[in-house]
């Protein structure tokens, strides 16, 4: 399981509907204690794959992860997950998402922007065996 | 000693640790002895051919090795390390 907060969820829409426009798929971070569900940080990255290729791959760029990797290390979490937009198909690992799945801990989230209303849905991928898991968006605090 | 960074998915090959202290004079060698001290992490980060995994990226502070002289970049004390995996997909 995954909780995020509207906020954070809020951000990866936002990014993958910007990037969408180019059209570009748009990668990004996400931060958290280890072994916990909670996404403390959301970090935006740039695609730093050839722009003609960006629309349907994307290439985390490695400085831009290195920041985040810093920043989060700096409040006591790690990079526990990755993010990234689908513009014209649906929110599911592409083989090529399993085939190059980075860690077996890590949580991927996809945004599918291929509808109108965006679909974001969270999975682990281990052994290049994909499960879908809870993203479970936190309840807003009280007023 | 060097600082060395590691990504979450190489540290149970490092006793679990998210930073270990290395020596050398270039990052190579700094790698060297950290497989001195972790064995498990013998090929896990230079290919049986002595060069960079591609799947890696390793920055010596701000900057990518790639970019710098790879595994004979010199290193100090000073110096950070971090090393973090390759994100792409589809």
């Amino acid at each position: 399981m995954l909780r995020i907060s509207r906020a954070h969820w809020q951000a990866i829409v936002d990014h993958a509907t910007a990037e969408a426009d180019k059209p570009a798929e748009a990668c990004g971070l996400l931060a958290g204690e280890l072994g916990d569900i909670d996404v403390r940080a959301v970090y935006p990255c740039r695609n730093a794959a050839p722009p003609e290729r960006q629309n349907f791959v994307y290439e985390l760029d490695p400085l831009d992860h290195l920041k985040a990797d810093r920043d989060a290390r700096a409040s006591g979490w790690d990079i526990i997950g990755v993010y990234h937009s689908h513009t014209h198909t649906e929110a599911l690992p592409s083989p090529t998402d399993i085939a190059q799945a980075p860690d077996p801990g890590w949580h991927y989230v996809l945004v599918s922007l291929r509808l109108p209303t965006p679909v974001v849905r969270s999975f682990t991928i281990v052994d290049g065996e994909v499960a879908e898991e809870p993203l479970v968006l936190e309840r807003p605090a009280p007023k | 000693m060097v600082e060395v960074r590691l990504p979450t998915v190489l540290r149970s090959h490092a006793a679990g640790q998210s930073s270990v202290k290395a020596n050398g004079a270039t990052v190579g060698e700094v790698f060297d002895d950290l497989v001195r001290q972790f064995p498990l992490l013998a090929g896990q980060v230079i290919t049986a051919d002595g060069t960079l995994h591609k799947f890696v990226n390793v920055y010596r502070n701000d900057d990518d090795v790639r970019f710098l002289d790879s595994l004979a970049t010199p290193v100090e004390d000073s110096d950070v390390i971090t090393i973090l995996p390759a994100v792409a997909g589809g």
